[in-house]
């Protein structure tokens, strides 16, 4: 990206941003949250978070050797840390160090 | 000093978003220029998007060169879980006149938790009270990053596998959406609707394709999920 593209991308994503933070206090603080988003707010976070998982790895390919298994590893050492432990900066310091050892030395 | 109460118990809340924002920033910034990108880049998006995830998530939209409309779409969606955080402080920032711009501005995952969670204590000024606590919050977020880009663009290390703390990052969110459902549905249908996108979409449009995928799918089995 050229210089101008980076701060339009920066521009947006900080508009967007906002909009999402502002969005309750201008349309919600005197009504009540209608039923179809009161679904969405209890489920959505969770389906995304999955995506981004899977989307913040997408650049790893399955089909050839060590087929992900770096990648796969270091998240269940994650899930691991995160289940026993309980920290999330453990879990993601850890984690993250787990995982430039094994793409750095083996 | 007229606030003294004020600042120095919104800096004693804040002391673990300190840690978390202090090592995220740092990790942020360090990746940011690894890929070459200006230091200076850290510090602006801290100071005008202040948002963790999607602050990552940007790295890769520059990797990508996405296109504006894509970034827009797909920042909505990931920090679409901030338009709930709202809902429950409008009542507590009611009264904080003109420093509610700023308050909502700063609502993060974890200076909303922080409002939340704690009790009021009726003799601190709560207008001041929020607004150091946000302030706070940012400030670590703004050095860590800044921090993390300046080291990472004068000290040459290896830092291959450093983008796993993004996806580190998701892993534990994602356990703690769990533990507050405690229903598998949801994480099947990010799963499926992710993986297909991976195997049958550009990657550039992947994110957006598997979101709206979702979507789909959510309501699609909505009678189910909100059976159990």
């Amino acid at each position: 990206m050229s210089n101008i593209e980076l701060y339009l991308a920066i521009a947006v994503m900080a508009g967007v941003n906002l909009i999402t933070r502002v969005f309750p206090f201008l349309f919600f603080a005197k009504r009540d949250l209608p039923k179809s988003l009161v679904f969405i707010e209890k489920f959505f976070p969770a389906v995304i978070m999955t995506i981004l998982i899977v989307y913040s790895i997408k650049s790893v390919d399955i089909t050839i050797p060590p087929y992900g298994i770096k990648e796969f590893g270091s998240i269940l050492f994650v899930l691991f840390l995160h289940l026993t432990l309980k920290n999330y900066l453990i879990s993601i310091f850890l984690g993250t160090i787990f995982y430039m050892i094994l793409v750095q030395y083996i | 000093m007229k606030y003294e109460r004020e600042l120095k118990t919104a800096f004693k809340i804040s002391i673990p978003v300190m840690m978390g924002y202090g090592v995220l920033g740092f990790a942020f910034g360090l990746l940011l220029v690894s890929f070459d990108y200006s230091w200076y880049l850290a510090p602006i998006m801290s100071l005008f998007i202040y948002a963790g995830a999607l602050q990552f998530l940007a790295i890769n939209f520059f990797n990508l060169k996405a296109g504006l409309i894509d970034i827009a779409i797909a920042s909505w969606f990931i920090n679409l879980r901030q338009s709930f955080y709202g809902l429950s402080l409008i009542k507590r920032f009611k009264k904080t006149g003109n420093i509610k711009a700023y308050l909502i501005f700063g609502l993060t995952d974890e200076t909303y938790a922080l409002l939340t969670s704690i009790k009021d204590d009726e003799q601190l000024k709560k207008k001041y009270y929020y607004f150091f606590l946000t302030a706070f919050n940012q400030s670590y977020w703004f050095i860590g990053s800044t921090i993390g880009a300046l080291v990472g663009s004068n000290i040459k290390f290896n830092t291959a596998g450093l983008e796993f703390s993004l996806t580190a990052l998701f892993v534990v969110l994602c356990i703690e959406q769990y533990k507050n459902l405690q229903n598998p549905i949801p994480f099947v249908i990010g799963a499926f609707s992710s993986f297909f996108a991976l195997i049958f979409i550009p990657s550039d449009k992947m994110l957006i394709v598997s979101i709206i995928i979702a979507l789909g799918l959510l309501f699609l089995f909505k009678g189910k999920l909100e059976n159990e």
